[in-house]
C-alpha cells in the first residue's frame, strides 16, 4: 500500500513541480528522491506486515512477495533514472510530465503486484497502459513516434476490451470479483469461465507481448523515444507478468481449471520463444534486436507463469530483476552510441572500454551465461518448468532458443571487440560511469549469489 | 583449503593482470602458474596423508540446496596437475613473445585456468556447470581477439556449439536435481539417485551430448579442426591439452556414476561413434597439408580411443584412460610448442613448404621426434602405458571393436612419420634454411616435456596409483 500511495502522490506532485521548477536537473533530482522515498516506504511496510491483511474492502492484499516485487520494480526504476534520467530532457520540453507519467505507471505496477480483485487487476493494467501511450508519442515531431503511439493506443484499447470481456464472463459464472473466491471447484468448468479465462490469457498476452499478440511490440519499441522504450521493455513488462502470475496462480490452479489453459499458454510460450528468437537473429538495428529479444525473454517468463510452483515465483522475481537491470543498462549504453545499427558498435571496445565492458556484461546476463544474474533467472524458470512435470518439450525448446539468443547478443559483442571502426559516441558524465559500474556489480553479484534477493522471499 | 587456493590463485592473479602493461603480465602469469604448481604438489602430499582435508564445503545458495563444494580425488588431482603444468609450459614457451594488449591476454588465460580447475574440483553439480561455462568464455575472447584470419566466425561456431551442449546438460542436471530426495546438487545425492532405467536412458543423451561436443567425438567434432587452426597457438595448447579433458572428465565424474544403467544401455552406440571417429579422423589426418589441422585431427583420433575406453568400462580401460588423459595432454602440448616455434620463425604452416629443418635446428628436431613417437605410443614413452591399458580393456569388451580401434595406431604412425619426414627431414628450401634453433625458454619447456615423457614411460606406477582410487569408485557402481 505504501508504495502505491507514494508513487501516485509523487506523480501528482511532479506535474505541479513542472509548473514551478524551470531547472530540468532539479526535476530529475526530485524524481530520483521520490523513487527513493517510495522504495523505503515500501520496505518499511514489510516490518509491520501481517500476512493476509487486506485493504480497500479486501480488494488489495499486500504480501511479502508483492513487497519484494515492488522493491525490484522501484529499484530498477531508480537505476533507470540514474542511468538515463538526463535523456528525458532530450525528448521534449515537458520533462516533469514524463517523470510524472513514469510514476503513474509505477503506481499501476504496485497495484498489479497486490490486487486481489479482478476490478483492481483491470485498473492496474489500465493505469500501466495509458501513460505508456502518451510516452510512446512524446517525441511529437517524429513521425515514427506518432505512429508508435497510435498503433499502441488502438491495439491496446482493443485488448483492454477483451480483458474486460473476460472479467465479465468470469463474473457471470462465479458471481464475485474476488480472485480467491472464484470457487471454480474441481468438477467440470462452466463454459463461461473457460471462455473468460481464454480472453484473459489473450488480453494479458497482449500486454506482455507474447506471440501471436506481439505485433505492436517491434514498431512501438522502435518508434518510441529510446529512453522510454527502455522503461517499457523492462519494468512495465515485469509488471504485466506479475499480474499474469498472480491471477493465474491464485485463481485458476484448482483441479480442472489448469487443464483448460495450461496447453494454450504453453503453446503461446513456445511461439513466443521461437518467433522472438528467430526474428531477433535477422535484425539490423540493435534497438530492434532488443525489441525482439524482449519478446523472446517474455517467452521465458511465461514458463514461470505456466509452471505454477514455488520455484516459479522465485524465478519471476529473479527474472524481473535480472532482465530489468540488464536491459536498462543495455539501453543506457545504446543511447550513448549515435548509430543504432550493429555497425555502429564496431570498435567500441577500443574507444570506450567501460561502455563495451558494461554492454558485454549486460548481454551475457540476457543470454544467461553463468556468473551473471541472467543465468540464475533462466535457471529458476527452467527448473520450475521441469518440476511441473508435463512440459519437458517446452523446456528443451526454451533451451535451444536460449542457444539461438547467444547468436544475436554476441553479434554486438563481436562488433564491439573484434571489428575495427570509429563509433560515434555521445559524451557522458562521471556519474554515468559510476552508475554503469554499479549496474555491472549488481548483475554479477546476483549471478554469484542469487540469495541476496531470494532470502527476502 | 589447498583446493580453494588452487582456484583462487589464477582467479585473483587473472583479475590483477587486466590492464597490466609491458612485461608485468608475463611475470605475473609465470609466478601464478608456478604457485599453482606448488599448491598442486602440496595437495599431492596431503592426498597421501589426509585426503579428507582436501574437501571444502561452504554455503552458497541454500534456497536451491546448492553448496560451494570442492574437493580432490585421484583423478581430480591428476587433472589439476596437468592444468598447472600445461599453463606453466605455455607461459614459459611464450615468455619471449609479445602479444598485443598483454594484460588482457594473460588475464584471460589465467581466468580460463581458474575455470578449468573449478571443473575438475567441483563436487556440486550446479557449481560444476558454472565452472564449465566459466572456462569457455575467456577462451572465446582469446581466440576471437588473437586468432587467425577467420577467427571470428570460427570461434563463434565453437561457442554456440558448446553452449548448446551445455544448456542441454543444464536441463539434465535440473531433472536429476528434482529427482534427488533431499533436493540437493551434491555429488553424493546425485550418485545415490538410482533412477529407473528408462529415465536414465534419455537423460544419458542430455548429458552425453554436452560432453561429446567438448571432447569432441564424431559426429560432434566439426568445430574442432577450425578452432584449433584459427586460435593463437598458446590457446590451442590449452584447448587440446586440457580443455578437451573436461569432456572425458565429465563422463567419468558425472555420467557413469550418476547414470550407470543409461551408460550401459548406450555404451555400444558411444563406442561405435568413438571408433568411427578414430578411423575417420586418422584418415583425414593422413591427407592434411596443414600442420595445425593434422595435429587437430590426430587429437580427435586419440580422444576417440579414450572415449571408447571409458564406455568399455572395466578396470583396465578406466585406468588407461585416466593415465592417458594426462599423457595426451603433455604430448600434444609438446607438439603445439614445436608448431608454435616453427610458425613463429617461418610464418607458414603448410607442410609442403617446410623440409630439412633438422639441418638447421637439430635440437628442435630431436625434441619433435621424441614427442611425436610418444604421441603414437611407442613403448618406453608415456603414451604406451595408457594406450596399452585401454586396448586391453577394449579387448575384454569386444575383440572386434579393439581391432578396428587398433587401426588407429597404424594410421597414427603413418601420418605422424609422414609429418616428421616432410617437416624436419628431406630437402631444405630457401625459407627453411633461415630456421634458427631453440631459444632458452623453448628449450626449458620442451626439456620438461621430454623428461615427463620418458619418466612416465619407464616408471608409470605413481600415476597409476594416483588414479586407482577413482577407478575403483567408478567401476564399483556397475
Amino acid at each position: 500500500m505504501n508504495a502505491l500511495i507514494s508513487t501516485a502522490l509523487s506523480g501528482v506532485l511532479l506535474m505541479f513541480v513542472g509548473l514551478f521548477v524551470r531547472n530540468r536537473q532539479h526535476i530529475k533530482y526530485f524524481a530520483i528522491a521520490a523513487v527513493l522515498v517510495a522504495f523505503v516506504a515500501n520496505l518499511a511496510e514489510a516490518a509491520t506486515l501481517q500476512e493476509g491483511s487486506r485493504a480497500l474492502y479486501g480488494m488489495i492484499e499486500v504480501s511479502r512477495f508483492s513487497i519484494l516485487f515492488n522493491a525490484v520494480a522501484l529499484g530498477a526504476t531508480l537505476l533507470y533514472f540514474l542511468l538515463s534520467g538526463s535523456e528525458f530532457e532530450k525528448v521534449g520540453v515537458h520533462v516533469a510530465d514524463y517523470f510524472a507519467l513514469v510514476f503513474f505507471i509505477l503506481s499501476g505496477i504496485t497495484l498489479a503486484s497486490s490486487f486481489s480483485n479482478l476490478l483492481m487487476l483491470f485498473l492496474a493494467i489500465e493505469i500501466i497502459s495509458i501513460p505508456q501511450y502518451i510516452l510512446a508519442g512524446s517525441d511529437k515531431r517524429n513521425l515514427k513516434s506518432n505512429e508508435a503511439a497510435l498503433k499502441y493506443f488502438l491495439m491496446g484499447s482493443f485488448s483492454t476490451g477483451i480483458l474486460l470481456m473476460g472479467i465479465a464472463l468470469i463474473y457471470g459464472a462465479a458471481g464475485t470479483f474476488n480472485i480467491r473466491e472464484l470457487a471454480l471447484g474441481s468438477g467440470a468448468l462452466h463454459p463461461l469461465v473457460v471462455s473468460g479465462i481464454m480472453l484473459l490469457i489473450f488480453a494479458l498476452s497482449f500486454k506482455v507481448s507474447a506471440v501471436p499478440f506481439h505485433f505492436w511490440t517491434p514498431d512501438v519499441y522502435d518508434g518510441s523515444p529510446t529512453v522510454f522504450t527502455s522503461f517499457m521493455a523492462t519494468v512495465v513488462k515485469a509488471g504485466g507478468f506479475i499480474a499474469f502470475l498472480r491471477l493465474f496462480h491464485e485463481s485458476f490452479t484448482s483441479g480442472a481449471a489448469s487443464e483448460h489453459w495450461l496447453l494454450v499458454l504453453a503453446i503461446i510460450a513456445a511461439g513466443t520463444l521461437v518467433l522472438g528468437n528467430f526474428t531477433a537473429v535477422f535484425q539490423q538495428s540493435v534497438k530492434r534486436m532488443l525489441a525482439y529479444s524482449s519478446i523472446a525473454q517474455a517467452g521465458f517468463m511465461l514458463l514461470a507463469v505456466i509452471a505454477l510452483n514455488e520455484t516459479a515465483t522465485q524465478g519471476i522475481i529473479l527474472y524481473a530483476a535480472a532482465y530489468s537491470v540488464a536491459t536498462i543498462g543495455m539501453f543506457a549504453v545504446l543511447m550513448k552510441v549515435k548509430d543504432y545499427t550493429f555497425e555502429g558498435f564496431n570498435g567500441l571496445a577500443r574507444k570506450q572500454p567501460l561502455l563495451a565492458l558494461a554492454a558485454t556484461v549486460f548481454l551475457f546476463s540476457l543470454a544467461g551465461i553463468p556468473l551473471t544474474a541472467g543465468f540464475f533467472a533462466k535457471y529458476f524458470v527452467l527448473a520450475a518448468a521441469v518440476q511441473q512435470g508435463q512440459l519437458l518439450w517446452l523446456v528443451i525448446l526454451a533451451v535451444i532458443c536460449a542457444a539461438i539468443s547467444v547468436y544475436y547478443y554476441f553479434r554486438v559483442i563481436i562488433a564491439m571487440y573484434f571489428k575495427a571502426g570509429e563509433p560515434e559516441v555521445m559524451p557522458f558524465s562521471a556519474g554515468f560511469k559510476a552508475m554503469l559500474i554499479v549496474a555491472i556489480a549488481i548483475v554479477i553479484a546476483l549471478g554469484v549469489y542469487p540469495g541476496l534477493l531470494l532470502q527476502w522471499m | 583449503m589447498l583446493t580453494v587456493l588452487l582456484i583462487l590463485i589464477p582467479l585473483v592473479t587473472g583479475l590483477l593482470t587486466f590492464g597490466g602493461k609491458g612485461s608485468g603480465p608475463k611475470v605475473l602469469g609465470l609466478v601464478s602458474s608456478l604457485a599453482s604448481l606448488a599448491v598442486v604438489a602440496g595437495a599431492l602430499f596431503q592426498f597421501q596423508s589426509a585426503p579428507e582435508g582436501l574437501q571444502v564445503t561452504a554455503a552458497w545458495i541454500p534456497q536451491l540446496g546448492s553448496t560451494f563444494s570442492v574437493g580432490l580425488d585421484g583423478m581430480g588431482l591428476m587433472l589439476c596437475l596437468l592444468t598447472a603444468i600445461a599453463f606453466l609450459l605455455v607461459f614459459i614457451t611464450i615468455y619471449n613473445r609479445d602479444y598485443e594488449r598483454p594484460g588482457s591476454f594473460y588475464g584471460l588465460m589465467l581466468l580460463s585456468q581458474a575455470g578449468l580447475v573449478g571443473v575438475f574440483t567441483a563436487y556440486d553439480a550446479l557449481l560444476f556447470y558454472v565452472f564449465w561455462e566459466l572456462a569457455l568464455i575467456p577462451v572465446y575472447f582469446l581466440c576471437s581477439m588473437w586468432g587467425g584470419e577467420k577467427r571470428v566466425p570460427v570461434t563463434f561456431k565453437f561457442f554456440i556449439y558448446t553452449f548448446t551442449g551445455s544448456l542441454l546438460m543444464l536441463v539434465g542436471i535440473i531433472y536429476l536435481y528434482l529427482q534427488s530426495p533431499d533436493r540437493s546438487f551434491s555429488y553424493a545425492s546425485f550418485t545415490n539417485l538410482n533412477l529407473p532405467a528408462q529415465e536414465q536412458s534419455w537423460l544419458f543423451w542430455l548429458l552425453f551430448v554436452a560432453f561429446a561436443i567438448k571432447m569432441p567425438i564424431f559426429p560432434f567434432h566439426t568445430w574442432q579442426p577450425d578452432t584449433y587452426e584459427q586460435s593463437p597457438t598458446p590457446v590451442t595448447m590449452i584447448l587440446s591439452g586440457v580443455m578437451v579433458k573436461m569432456g572425458l572428465f565429465g563422463v567419468l565424474r558425472w555420467l557413469l556414476p550418476v547414470l550407470p544403467q543409461g551408460a550401459f544401455m548406450w555404451a555400444d552406440v558411444a563406442i561405435v561413434l568413438s571408433v568411427i571417429g578414430i578411423v575417420y579422423a586418422s584418415c583425414i589426418a593422413m591427407v592434411q597439408q596443414d600442420f595445425k589441422r593434422l595435429i587437430a585431427y590426430s587429437s580427435i583420433a586419440h580422444i576417440g580411443l579414450m572415449s571408447a575406453a571409458i564406455f568399455a568400462n572395466n578396470e583396465q580401460s578406466l585406468q588407461g584412460i585416466q593415465v592417458q588423459m594426462f599423457n595426451h595432454g603433455i604430448n600434444i602440448i609438446g607438439l603445439w610448442i614445436v608448431v608454435e616455434i616453427i610458425q613463429q620463425r617461418l610464418k607458414v604452416k603448410n607442410m609442403e613448404e617446410l623440409g630439412g629443418i633438422a639441418q638447421y635446428a637439430p635440437r628442435m628436431a630431436i625434441f619433435l621426434v621424441i614427442i611425436a613417437l610418444a604421441n603414437i605410443a611407442l613403448p618406453l614413452t608415456n603414451g604406451f602405458v595408457g594406450e596399452f591399458l585401454m586396448f586391453s580393456g577394449l579387448f575384454q569388451y569386444n575383440i572386434w571393436v579393439m581391432a578396428v580401434a587398433g587401426l588407429g595406431i597404424i594410421l597414427a604412425a603413418v601420418y605422424t612419420l609422414n609429418m616428421l619426414q616432410k617437416v624436419i627431414f628431406g630437402e631444405s628450401n630457401s625459407l627453411t634454411a633461415t630456421t634458427t634453433d631453440l631459444q632458452n625458454t623453448e628449450l626449458v619447456a620442451l626439456s620438461l616435456i621430454v623428461i615427463v615423457i620418458l619418466v612416465l614411460g619407464v616408471y608409470p606406477r605413481p600415476m597409476l596409483e594416483l588414479v586407482s582410487s577413482t577407478t575403483e569408485l567408478v567401476n564399483s557402481v556397475f
